[in-house]
């Protein structure tokens, strides 16, 4: 992946830099030794890395406003970090930058059980979110597979989704408000514990912009009281084209499950290997979840099961206890881990309308035989979100960029069939240069436009989401 | 003017002499009064796409609303986000288009449970001021790639592009629903009711309180279920044991019929006066309307969303109430808008709740990008 060359007038400035920013901020939140740097040169896309000129982590808006507009000053690049479990390398630094992460930044700022919303400072990790108001029985819907570790500074960056979004939405649907500094150190205030805004909704431009286009320092959420119950059920098709049908028939019928995830064949022998959750074998296996009372969960079981068995399915298992559904829910939460005990793995995001599932799984069939790199299947069903798994050996020279060229493929496959490159893990650098597949090159012009106002030198999170030629003439002026 | 393609009207954009009004229906024209040539979307009509088992639809801009809840009634889906019809309220004719609810961002009381019509916006294409098709989100449930601009368009008025394709995620309509309706309480009391509701494990999907005058003598606290029938049943037990103990139960048509008079405030149509649409953290919402009464401003109040918006109708003294419920949204958080007003009255008040300079500035600078020469609905937003 290219990078753009580091400006050497902004690497000469380090100790100018330092010594301002020292000015702003404790020594301890000012990370400059070039051994300590490292521990930022990276995010989950860990085959890029590359240590930034400086770390800072300050701990409140006021000190963000500092050091952004002392970077603004500067000229330097400022690239805004959660918890750095990004998969698309959205917070990649670049050796002329400043990492400015947000992880001091936890606090829960007001809890308002009865208007249910909460305000954290961004820096709070989203399951603790939820572990905020779990006392009242509340929890903060969006949950992303990384919730133990990433931060809703990150969520908002990438719009992440979760297992849930199939019935609560992502995290765009449940933000409703962020404190966020301009690049220049304006403090902006959008939204709050009301609902939709009353101009231009510039919220909803903010969510999913990788932090480019300001450092989000407070965030109002919406919370929820939680379901009575919830249990899964498990059935498995002889065919993916007959799990899909089955998906499709649940979601129109008017039950309206949490989720509903997809394993392939691939993934269901990988992970009985890996867990042993007692899957049977076969072509593919949904998990579908509902919610409610016991008697409301029997209601929707009971619709659900009519319909998966007008399919034939080859198993079909109720859960009738907390350890059934427990087993049910082992092997795809061990899914990823299961692919990785067999070889390194990139994983995929693309999204495809539901009913091109069957061909879109066929055709990613066949690329695996061509680049002769095992592929398997994981995601969820009930929205498109695919999430192929490419299995590669880092240790084998050019085995990386026959998996990339893999992975562009199918991405483009994606976007041929009516989906898009990225369902909720961002485009980053990661699909930066496949962005000219979906987009024309106004599309591009006119999200670029917008990123011109909001931080008119180029300067937030440089080099992620748009292809460096598409962006020159914007970076250069 | 009117359009028969997206690319005739992409030659008329980029051709405009002058400003330029931009018209699906012309139902919901609440926006500041804006002179220029009327360009209608009517002509770019028709379902693109109706995908039942991926719960898809997409629509071209100028379609009826009517036309699309047809299509999808027929396999037994609906627009979850219950948008609002505006022509009693505003005492407008003609038809809604799909285009114009979006450009308004219009939601109902289901906007509280499932979302905004903004939430289920997948995808648009527009033609921006320049005279440029372009194109944003898609057709698939979730995507995040590149910026988000379909919200942005969502809500926007005509002022940053002329819509002409829209995609939706649509919901089945559930088998049941019913609402609870207690009679009596006052609009404190009312509010915190629908918040007990609306905190419940029991996924209401309606919370709405009428002040004493509105729907009848009595005040009105109505909280609506929906879902498989059992299931209603179930909450519907659980809430009149609860937070609902002694309210009425109303079911079927009868309970439709009640949302449908909160969706489209048609207890004020008839009234004179003007008409405020307020957004504000619903435990605010009681304290609002007791402020513009202490001025001396007769005023009665619907509050949807369980609180969170207001519909207030006060009588046209002065400035309507204005400078205090700006005063206090702006404190408080949350917005006003005018929705119904005399052309005198939107001559000295903003329709529009007026932004803090920073935010301002950003919109006023992103308007510059869509719009450059500033032909699209200009000033319609202030
Ligand atoms: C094992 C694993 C499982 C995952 N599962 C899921 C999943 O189920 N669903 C899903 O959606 N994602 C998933 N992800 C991806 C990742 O966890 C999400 O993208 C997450 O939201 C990133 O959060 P973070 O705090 O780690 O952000 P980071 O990686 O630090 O940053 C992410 C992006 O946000 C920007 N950003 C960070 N902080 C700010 C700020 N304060 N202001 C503005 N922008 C900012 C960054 O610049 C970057 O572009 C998974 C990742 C891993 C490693």
């Amino acid at each position: 992946m290219e990078m753009p060359l580091p400006d050497p007038a902004v690497l000469a400035q380090k100790p100018r830099l330092v010594e301002r920013l020292l000015q702003v901020l404790p020594p301890e939140a000012v990370i400059h030794d070039e051994m300590e740097t490292r521990a930022y040169e990276c995010d989950a896309l860990t085959a890029y890395r590359c240590p930034p000129l400086v770390a800072v982590l300050p701990s409140s808006t006021a000190e963000v406003a500092a050091v952004l507009k002392i970077c603004h000053d500067m000229g330097v690049p400022v690239v805004p970090r959660g918890s750095g479990t990004s998969l698309a390398g959205g917070a990649l630094p670049t050796a002329d930058s400043v990492i400015l992460g947000v992880a001091r930044m936890n606090d829960v700022l007001e809890t308002d059980y009865e208007n249910r919303v909460i305000r954290v400072q961004t820096g709070r990790t989203n399951l603790s979110v939820t572990g905020a108001v779990e006392e009242e029985d509340f929890f903060y819907a969006p949950d992303p597979s990384s919730q133990l570790a990433c931060a809703i500074a990150g969520n908002i960056g990438m719009n992440s989704g979760g297992a849930h979004c199939l019935k609560y939405g992502v995290t765009t649907n449940n933000l409703m408000g962020v404190t966020m500094v301009l690049m220049d150190g304006t403090v902006v205030e959008l939204g709050g514990a009301h609902l939709d805004p009353g101009g231009l909704d510039l919220l909803g431009v903010i969510c999913g912009s990788e932090g480019q286009l300001g450092v989000v320092t407070e965030a109002t959420l919406r919370i929820l009281h939680k379901p009575e119950g919830a249990r899964p059920v498990l059935m498995g098709f002889d065919s993916n084209e007959v799990a899909g049908e089955c998906v499709s028939d649940i979601i129109r019928a008017g039950v309206l499950p949490v989720a509903i995830e997809f394993m392939d064949r691939p993934v269901i022998r990988a992970t009985e290997a890996f867990a042993g959750a007692g899957y049977p074998d076969c072509e593919a296996l949904l998990i579908v979840e509902v919610e409610g009372s016991e008697a409301e969960i029997a209601e929707q079981l009971g619709l659900i099961l009519e319909i998966a068995r007008r399919h034939n399915p080859v198993e079909l298992r109720e859960s009738t206890s907390a350890e059934e559904s427990a087993r049910i829910w082992l092997g795809r939460k061990s899914a990823f881990g299961a692919m990785g005990q067999i070889n390194d793995y990139m994983c995929l995001d693309g999204t495809i309308p539901v009913s091109q599932l069957p061909y879109v799984l066929r055709r990613i069939g066949e690329m695996s035989q061509q680049y002769g790199l095992g592929v398997g299947n994981v995601f969820h069903a009930g929205d498109g979100n695919m999430h192929p798994l490419i299995l590669f050996d880092a240790n084998k020279p050019g085995d990386l960029e026959l998996c990339e060229a893999f992975g562009a493929d199918v991405l483009k496959l994606c976007v041929e069939v009516g989906g898009c490159l990225t369902g909720e893990h961002g485009v980053g650098i990661e699909k930066r240069d496949l962005m000219v597949d979906q987009f024309a090159p106004d599309d591009l012009d006119i999200q670029m436009a917008v990123k011109d106002v909001f931080d008119p030198q180029w300067l937030l999170n440089p080099a992620k989401v748009f292809p460096l030629a598409a962006s020159l003439g914007r970076r250069a002026g | 003017m009117r359009p028969e393609s997206e690319a005739e009207l992409a030659e008329i954009v980029a051709g405009a002499k002058g400003p330029l009004v931009v018209r699906g229906g012309g139902t919901r024209a609440f926006g500041a009064p804006v002179m220029g040539e009327v360009v209608e979307t009517a002509a770019l009509s028709g379902v693109v796409l109706h995908e039942p088992g991926a719960l898809t639809l997409v629509v071209k801009a100028g379609t009826p609303v009517a036309e699309v809840e047809a299509v999808l009634a027929a396999e037994g889906q609906r627009l979850p986000f219950e948008p609002m019809d505006h022509r009693a309220l505003l005492g407008t004719r003609g038809a809604p288009t799909m285009g114009g609810m979006v450009a308004a961002n219009v939601s109902g009381p289901r906007r509280v449970q499932v979302g905004a019509c903004r939430d289920f916006l997948l995808g648009v294409r527009f033609v921006d001021g320049a005279g440029r098709v372009l194109k944003n989100g898609g057709r698939v449930m979730k995507n995040v790639t590149g910026y988000d601009l379909v919200k942005l368009m969502a809500g926007s008025h005509g002022t940053l592009g002329v819509l002409t394709e829209l995609s939706f995620k649509v919901l089945a309509v559930p088998q049941a629903e019913v609402t609870l309706v207690g009679r009596g309480q006052d609009a404190a009391t009312g509010v915190r009711v629908l918040s007990a509701a609306l905190g419940s494990p029991y996924d209401v999907s309606g919370a709405a309180h009428l002040e004493a005058g509105v729907a009848e003598d009595a005040s009105q606290t109505r909280v609506r279920l929906e879902g498989l029938a059992g299931s209603v049943a179930y909450r519907r037990d659980a809430l009149l044991k609860g937070a609902c103990a002694g309210f009425e139960v109303v079911e079927g048509m009868e309970s439709a019929a009640l949302w449908r008079e909160v969706r489209d405030v048609t207890p004020f149509a008839a009234r004179e006066g003007a008409v405020w649409r307020l957004s504000v953290k619903p435990s605010d919402a009681p304290g609002l309307t007791a402020a513009v009464r202490a001025q001396g401003i007769a005023a009665q109040a619907i509050y949807d969303w369980g609180g969170g918006l207001i519909w207030l109708l006060v009588d046209e003294v002065g400035d309507a109430g204005a400078t205090i419920l700006r005063q206090q949204v702006a404190v408080l958080g949350g917005h006003a808008t005018l929705v119904r007003g005399s052309e005198a009255l939107r001559r000295v008040v903003p329709v529009f709740q007026p932004e803090p300079a920073p935010v301002a500035a950003l919109t006023r600078a992103l308007r510059g990008k869509f719009d450059p020469r500033g032909i699209l609905n200009p000033g319609l937003m202030g």
